[in-house]
């Protein structure tokens, strides 16, 4: 016990001198701040604290406050980027049109449940009708004749969404507006839609830990949720189809088969590919054209390069999904297009 | 010594006044501090207003507070499946712990020892000073699947046929938002109404008891009476936080803006979809649907509470006849 108790004591001493060290040296850093999405914080986390010990004259600080307050800040300048799931929309866009969106990594929604066995198959229309409380029982025809060999069981099927405003509902009700002509008539695309059936939880740890306690549950959470908690995840039938499980293949191919547009603000759900998981999804990073001061955009456009292609390695291990050559060279082209004063920040390729 | 006697009521004097100019001073001081609360109660209203504008306008105060449809994706937004939540679990809640406080307050008051009312005491007190969150983490990991594995699978059983025990028992709901509440609510009442007891003139036990009354008729025919406006206080103070509750609500009511019948149904409050959904609203209708939802809020508090002292003042007048 009591030797313990000093090694513990001197590793607690070791992090403070730590920390210490680390505070003396950023002292002089030059802070570039951040607010917007939560999906993609824990991947932007990592990303800022590895950029830090590369280039420790630069600090980034990141506010996961969600996509809607980071667009608020930035427009009012009150942070140096913002963050998002769902592109803004060209309303938004055209209050402040000269933000631009930068696709930093894919992600994707995983349908979720529990109490059925593994391997269970949806289709657009089912998905739909589950989730718009038009199917409301697991042994429903239209669920048994997708998945002949399941068990399916004899039970009423609880839905699980969210209660908060969120990305991932965006990502979700886009898709299925996108399929189901009843969906989109009734209920539409949003961050916070109208529910017909179900219970809401907050987050997606929230959905999550619903759907494992209620039996018989389904929902939607962020792949990496999905993984994380070993939930059974449903395989849906894409636009070509085949029936996919979210995986960072499945997504890849998604990123690959859209076309980006030059605003590269796109969505990938139902994507055409053979093997393109169908509610897949850019996260965004949402930068100023015009910088207003030269160090803090220079500190961002070379963390935006080092992201692009270093920091891709560090997307997979973590459960989201780099981007495609195809996309990166796009991007690239993005940010060496952020100016300050008319001159080009990012002149040479770092 | 004349001399003296002027130059001491001349002091006199002096300090007299130098009082009154501080009582003068400290009058100010008070004035001041009570009006910047009303100011500031003001302030919030006008802000409040101001934000809701928007949504009120478009879609009228009276479509507002009766509408049933919460859709921030088409823009139409009413208040009163919020509502209906917030006074449904509100109630629950009241319900449940009301006669547990009270009994614990004529308990401690009237029957324990004087350490075991310490202790009471203590325990009750602890039980105020947990936050929210954590009463929201107990409902959820522990009370939730209690009243899913046992609680309304039993009820159902025995009361199945009613419509306030109907549907699958998920556990989230209605019912575990109340009964939360119901143990949050509970310090609340339960100490104030001790304080309430305690405050009855002991010549009223004496007088009951020494006409042969048992300790049991003393307390409901003499002491429970005379605290009767008390007693509603406290209840209208846990009704009041019970309103209010937010974090440990939306935990376990299960933010589904419906009207239902069934305590087991998913339900919504008004605090709860504040919370959740404020962060990620972005077009000024739904801000203003939201804030409008914080104006009814205020106006069922405000209601609540003149309905309270009008309830007060009824039941003290037919006791007492005239003061």
């Amino acid at each position: 016990m009591r030797p313990r108790l000093v090694s513990v004591a001197a590793a607690a001493l070791a992090v403070v001198g730590l920390t210490a060290t680390e505070g003396a040296a950023r002292a002089d850093a030059l802070l570039v701040t951040g607010a917007g999405a939560t999906f993609p914080y824990p991947l932007y986390a990592k990303w800022f604290s590895e950029y830090n010990n590369l280039r420790p004259e630069y600090r980034f600080n990141y506010q996961p406050i969600g996509s809607g307050g980071g667009i608020k800040q930035l427009i009012a300048r009150t942070v140096d980027f913002g963050a998002t799931d769902a592109p803004m929309s060209d309303e938004e866009l055209r209050r402040a049109p000269s933000i631009v969106h930068l696709p930093l990594v894919a992600g994707a929604v995983a349908v979720v449940y529990n109490d059925v066995p593994d391997g269970l198959r949806l289709d657009a229309e089912t998905l739909a009708a589950i989730f718009m409380g038009a199917i409301t029982r697991w042994d429903d025809p239209r669920l048994v004749a997708l998945n002949p060999g399941l068990a399916l069981p004899a039970q009423p099927i609880v839905v699980v969404h969210r209660s908060d405003g969120s990305g991932t509902t965006r990502v979700l009700s886009d898709y299925l507006s996108k399929v189901s002509p009843s969906w989109r008539a009734a209920i539409g695309t949003g961050k916070s839609v109208r529910w017909p059936v179900g219970v809401g939880m907050k987050g997606n740890e929230g959905v999550t830990s619903a759907v494992k306690s209620i039996p018989c549950a389904i929902g939607y959470v962020e792949l990496a949720y999905a993984r994380q908690s070993r939930l059974p995840v449903a395989a849906l039938r894409n636009r070509s189809g085949a029936f996919v499980r979210p995986s960072l293949e499945a997504v890849g191919q998604a990123a690959t088969a859209v076309e980006l547009p030059a605003d590269l603000r796109v969505s990938l759900t139902d994507a055409p590919a053979w093997g393109a998981y169908p509610i897949s999804a850019f996260t965004y990073l949402l930068v100023e054209r015009e910088q207003t001061r030269a160090d803090r955009g220079e500190a961002l456009v070379s963390f935006l390069w080092w992201a692009l292609h270093d920091g891709q390695k560090l997307a997979a291990p973590l459960d989201y999904v780099p981007l495609p050559a195809a996309v990166v060279t796009q991007v690239e082209a993005a940010v060496r297009r952020i100016t300050v004063g008319g001159r080009t920040l990012l002149a040479r390729p770092l | 010594m004349a001399r003296a006697a002027t130059t001491t009521l001349g002091g006199q004097r002096a300090v007299a006044q130098a009082a009154r100019r501080g009582d003068r001073a400290f009058a100010a001081v008070v004035v001041a501090l009570g009006g910047a609360v009303l100011a500031l109660a003001g302030l919030v209203l006008i802000v409040v207003y101001r934000l809701a504008h928007p949504a009120l306008a478009t879609i009228g105060p009276l479509r507002f507070v009766t509408g049933r449809t919460w859709d921030p994706v088409a823009e139409r937004f009413g208040a009163l499946p919020f509502l209906y939540g917030t006074l449904v679990t509100s109630v629950i809640g009241l319900v449940l712990a009301a006669p547990v406080a009270i009994g614990l307050a004529v308990f401690v008051v009237e029957f324990a020892t004087p350490r075991l009312r310490r202790w009471v005491s203590f325990l009750v007190e602890l039980l105020a000073a947990i936050p929210s969150v954590v009463y929201g983490l107990w409902g959820l990991l522990v009370l939730v699947p209690l009243l899913r594995t046992t609680v309304q699978p039993v009820l159902q059983r025995l009361f199945g046929w009613a419509p306030l025990f109907d549907g699958p028992p998920i556990g989230l709901g209605y019912l575990a938002a109340g009964a939360v509440l119901a143990v949050m609510i509970l310090p609340t009442i339960a100490t104030v109404a001790v304080e309430v007891l305690r405050a009855v003139p002991d010549a009223l036990r004496e007088g009951a008891l020494a006409i042969g009354a048992t300790r049991w008729e003393a307390v409901r025919m003499a002491v429970l009476p005379f605290a009767r406006r008390g007693l509603v206080g406290a209840l209208i103070l846990g009704l009041a936080r019970a309103l209010g509750e937010t974090m440990a609500v939306t935990m376990v009511i299960g933010n589904q803006p419906s009207i239902r019948a069934s305590l087991f149904a998913p339900g919504y409050s008004l605090p709860s979809v504040i919370a959740n959904e404020f962060a990620e609203a972005s077009s000024p209708m739904h801000v203003g649907a939201l804030a409008g939802l914080a104006l009814v809020l205020f106006g069922v508090t405000l209601a609540l509470s003149g309905l309270a002292r009008l309830l007060v003042r009824l039941s003290g007048g037919a006791l007492h006849g005239a003061p």
